[in-house]
């Protein structure tokens, strides 16, 4: 604990959205109680404090740091790696800094094409001159510098060592809340934290288990995007054909999506013990398309699959949205790199 | 650096392996570069499945201490239960042993022996890694109950029912049809004795039916299986004669009074008369007739009784009260001898059968020949009377053939052979006949010998495919006969050969029902339809299921001697297990990890083997470990990772794609995969 007796917390926002700064503040009336038990020592979104005053803190100054965002440029990885220097327990915050999330899936293309849509091909650029973002930039005044962007993107714990991982885009507030009090709990009580390594502020079965639609044997002919159909509200989505990601995502989310009809996007990531959720998701799915029969033409069922495939739109979007630079690809080739 | 000692062996298997690998280099290398892996030993050696070879294993297992074992030799399905013995031997759990394919999957597919080298380091490397994890299993033992059920009462059925009643245990008969005997019991002769097939298999029929070890339930079917090996619980339906069994004694004087008049479809192929309630033929096993419901005169218009009224029995013997009658068998081992359906020669139109009167198919002309059959066994045209002056018998008819099966239905060469011969001796010996075949195959034993007696008999052969049978004349002598043209191969001409009879000989198709049927009893169909055996060569009758065998035609096309051996092979493998009275299966098994499942079901229709089950209270699945074959369907299926696979979890299968990767092409070791 710090001299002033009340524990040091962090939050810093690298490569994301900021959905999950959003998510800690939508803890509501709680988020006093947070202000009563910590000292704010690094939170840029909500509190001014500088890099400098992070740097100037003894190592191990900050007790617990929430970081979320994926790691995109040097600056993210420079950050990371202060953080980590000055925090006793370093939590991956939310699915971009624990798997890479939405930004990930850049992994699936090269830095330049990347660079060229942003700042070259899209409606909204106006940029005549084709000026793309430079590290270094001579000035009058002197050297001006800018972080590094990547070619992959990396998840927070292929750059640091990371104690916890609370998974979600973003963690539902519920969740964020319980490990706070546990955390609360094991700063001012003694209690004990969970092992070190440990996913929390989750369940440990899939989201089906939450899911109240009625579950039957699946067998799918098709696959429907949401706009194509209406779901029967009582029955399982896949059943219906709705790519739902619910049985390969890890519970804690009160499967929130498929109740209402939407199909789970797999946010809060492969259950424990799983190397790769898209890979297993698209073995599951690939084991209950309903086509050929035995005694039938090869090439006929192989076109019956491809029929059926055809129907999921942006199959790696799909099931490595949030897992791309986690998976055990963790990136494509690009032009034989 | 593993906690495990690996002991690595590579085999030349003679020059199999050696002559592409460099044996002594990878024995080399692999002490050296895996021994932060674990390896304390590695060694090549001229044939590892030697006695010698074991040894050496065995021995080091004894004196350096080791507690893993990789042998790099060929396929598993050749030698994984030698070196999973030899390690049993010495005292290790035989599942801590891990082969890994450098002959089937290096050098005999490879013909550059530096990279063929290098790819064995690899394969080698990536089974050290994988075998550190592996996990000592033992194997699970369950008791087998001595009672076999035999479904299919054909002669591959009745052979391995006698069988293993002879034996001294008891079986459970099943026949669909009111009779046994199949379709032999519908032939006049078999090649190439040409004795009376009746004459042959009446005998085991009558042994079938009375043997006081063969339960037989004729004009039954299979309903359910349950259960697994050793302990199958199975629902039979036994389906309503409308005849009590009990008391009828099978004196025939309700069929001779029945006034409805049928036609036979299925013993007499559509070409005689039956009556409404009947016998299929006066040899039935058993001997007691059956109420056909759609016809009889009864059922359908609630008059007639004929048959009761005519019933000397005391009790009357027919009860059109009856209903069909559910009964549970327990058995041990199930033996599927369901035999084959005859292609339906109507599927090729141009060859006239169902259109011209006087195109016959194999089976009928089978009937018409047999002394029991419609014409008494004389060879008539269609209308009965008339007598053919010359005849075609067209090989191959739905064989051979991409547009209908692409197979060889095995016995029609030797078939039409012998209709040449029958239509000769019974037609007289002037009597032209013509036999259209494609390769005349004639491959067992006196086979030849017989095609050799019908070529001197005078029959003619012509050598090609028949393009169409007609009955449009263009040529003068043509008028009122069927005109056969073809292609005759053999003098490059077209010909077109006028007869008064044609002879299909159609070729044998899988049961139409045969693939729900193999998934009742959790067995696998070919892609041509027939029931899939465990090993072409090897493993004949048994399937990929334990406890289940095939036999006969239903594991593809054969002929009758063929059949019976086949027969006899099941009851021999059956025999087997029930004196081992226990069955040690092997271990690699998947299984649920329950507090993961969340009840998705994805995995629920994915077990070849019936061995998956949702508890609908619980929403979560349970894998029946003693049904699981460890196919890994399962596995690879659900989406949570709660099924786990031993021997191949998902920890073990990525640690040796690991090792596997770990050595780059150029031979340096790649230690962290390279990030871009």
């Amino acid at each position: 604990m710090s001299d002033k007796g009340k524990p040091k917390l962090a939050m810093y926002w690298a490569s994301g959205c900021g959905g999950c700064e959003i998510a800690v503040l939508n803890i509501q009336e709680n988020i006093l109680v947070v202000d009563e038990v910590f000292d704010i020592a690094f939170f840029p979104c909500i509190a001014d404090f500088k890099v400098k005053d992070v740097k100037g803190y003894p190592d191990g100054y900050i007790d617990l740091c929430l970081f979320n965002g994926a790691i995109r440029n040097s600056e993210n990885e420079e950050m990371a790696q202060l953080l980590r220097q000055k925090s006793k327990v370093m939590v991956a915050f939310g699915s971009c800094a624990y798997e890479g999330c939405i930004p990930g899936l850049s992994n699936l293309t090269s830095k330049e094409a990347t660079l060229h849509t942003v700042y070259l091909d899209n409606p909204t650029i106006d940029n005549p001159e084709g000026i793309l973002p430079q590290p270094f930039y001579d000035a009058p005044e002197g050297t001006l510098e800018i972080p590094v962007f990547y070619h992959t993107i990396k998840s927070l714990d292929q750059v640091v060592d990371v104690d916890y991982t609370i998974p979600g885009c973003p963690p539902e507030p519920h969740q964020i809340w319980t490990v706070l009090q546990a955390v609360v709990a094991a700063l001012l009580e003694g209690a004990d934290l969970p092992p070190a390594g440990s996913i929390i502020g989750a369940g440990n079965v899939a989201v089906c288990q939450e899911c109240t639609l009625k579950k039957d044997v699946k067998k799918i002919e098709r696959f429907y995007r949401p706009y194509e159909v209406i779901p029967d509200r009582e029955v399982c989505l896949l059943e219906q054909g709705l790519m739902c990601m619910g049985p390969a995502t890890l519970s804690g989310c009160g499967a929130l999506c498929p109740i209402v009809g939407m199909g789970c996007r797999g946010c809060y990531g492969p259950l424990d013990g799983v190397e790769d959720q898209g890979a297993k998701m698209l073995t599951a799915i690939a084991s209950i398309l309903g086509v050929g029969k035995p005694g039938e033409d090869e090439a006929e069922i192989e076109r019956q699959l491809d029929a059926v495939m055809d129907t999921i739109v942006d199959p790696a979007g799909t099931f490595y949205r949030f897992s791309m630079a986690h998976s055990l690809l963790r990136r494509a080739k690009v032009n034989g790199r | 650096m593993s906690k495990e000692r690996i002991g690595v062996y590579i085999c030349h298997c003679g020059t199999n392996i050696a002559s592409m690998v460099d044996v002594e280099n990878v024995a080399v290398w692999a002490k050296e570069n895996l021994a932060d892996d674990g390896v304390v030993v590695a060694r090549d050696y001229k044939f590892m499945c030697s006695s010698l070879g074991q040894e050496l294993i065995q021995d080091d297992i004894k004196e350096k201490g080791l507690t893993r074992v990789v042998v790099a030799a060929c396929s598993p399905h050749l030698h994984e239960q030698t070196f999973r013995a030899a390690c049993a031997k010495a005292g290790l759990n035989p599942f801590l042993c891990e082969m890994v394919s450098v002959r089937e999957q290096v050098s005999w597919v490879h013909t550059d022996k530096a990279m063929a080298t290098q790819k064995a380091k690899a394969m080698i490397t990536g089974g050290v890694e994988r075998v550190a994890l592996h996990e000592p299993l033992e194997p699970l033992h369950v008791p087998i109950n001595e009672a076999t059920l035999v479904v299919g009462a054909g002669i591959a059925g009745i052979q391995a029912a006698i069988e293993i009643a002879d034996s001294g245990f008891p079986v459970y008969l099943v026949e669909r049809e009111p009779s046994i005997g199949g379709h032999m019991a519908q032939f006049d002769k078999t090649f190439p004795t040409l004795d009376c097939s009746a004459c042959i298999l009446t005998p085991k029929m009558v042994t079938a039916g009375s043997h006081p070890n063969i339960h037989l339930l004729s004009y039954s079917e299979v309903e359910r299986v349950d259960g697994y090996v050793g302990n199958f619980t199975v629902t039979i339906r036994k389906k309503a004669r409308y005849v009590n069994e009990d008391v009828c004694t099978g004196c025939g004087i309700c069929i001779e009074k029945c006034p409805m008049k049928v036609i036979d479809d299925v013993f007499e192929a559509g070409l005689g008369y039956r009556k409404a309630v009947y016998r299929p033929f006066p040899q039935a096993v058993p001997k007691y007739p059956v109420i056909d419901t759609e016809n009889c005169i009864y059922f359908q218009r609630g008059k007639c009784q004929a048959c009761q009224i005519f019933c000397p029995t005391q009790p009357n013997s027919i009860d059109f009260e009856q209903e069909d009658e559910l009964l549970q068998v327990d058995v041990g081992n199930i033996i599927l001898a369901t035999g084959y359906d005859l292609f339906d020669a109507r599927r090729i139109p141009q060859y006239g059968y169902g259109r011209l009167a006087n195109v016959f198919t194999s089976l009928e002309f089978e009937r018409m020949c047999n002394a029991s059959g419609p014409t008494n066994g004389a060879v008539r045209l269609r209308d009965g009377v008339t007598e053919p002056e010359a005849v075609a018998v067209i090989h191959c008819v739905g064989s051979r053939d991409k547009n209908y099966n692409n197979y060889c239905s095995v016995i029609c060469c030797m078939q039409s052979l012998k209709f040449a011969h029958l239509v000769k001796e019974r037609a007289g010996p002037n009597t032209e006949v013509y036999n259209f075949y494609i390769d005349m195959r004639t491959a067992f034993k006196d086979y030849d010998e017989f095609y050799q007696k019908v070529l001197a008999e005078g029959v003619h052969f012509v050598r090609g495919r028949v393009a169409e049978v007609t009955d449009a004349a263009r040529l003068p002598g043509e008028e009122g006969k069927l005109i056969i043209q073809a292609e005759d191969t053999l003098i490059g001409k077209q010909r077109r050969v006028p007869v008064d009879m044609v002879i299909l000989s159609a070729g044998l198709e899988p049961r139409h029902d045969s693939v729900e049927v193999g998934h009742q009893f959790g067995i696998s169909c070919s892609v041509n339809g027939f029931f899939t055996e465990k090993h072409p060569k090897l493993d004949p009758v048994a399937t990929m299921t334990e406890g289940i065998f095939i036999a006969g035609c239903a594991q593809g096309p054969k002929d009758i001697p063929a059949s019976v051996v086949q027969g006899a092979a099941a009851s021999a493998r059956v025999l087997g297990r029930i004196q081992q009275k226990e069955l040690a299966l092997e271990p690699v098994r998947a299984s649920v990890i329950e507090e993961k499942c969340s009840g998705c079901r994805i995995c629920n229709t994915m077990c070849p083997f019936n061995a998956i089950l949702f508890h609908e209270d619980q929403m979560v699945t349970e894998i029946n470990p003693a049904l699981c074959q460890g196919c890994g369907s399962c596995v690879a299926a659900c989406p949570s990772g709660a099924i786990t696979g031993t021997q191949f979890s998902d920890q073990q299968v990525l640690a040796q794609l690991e090792g596997l990767l770990m050595l780059s092409v150029n031979g340096g070791r790649v230690l962290e995969p390279e990030m871009a």
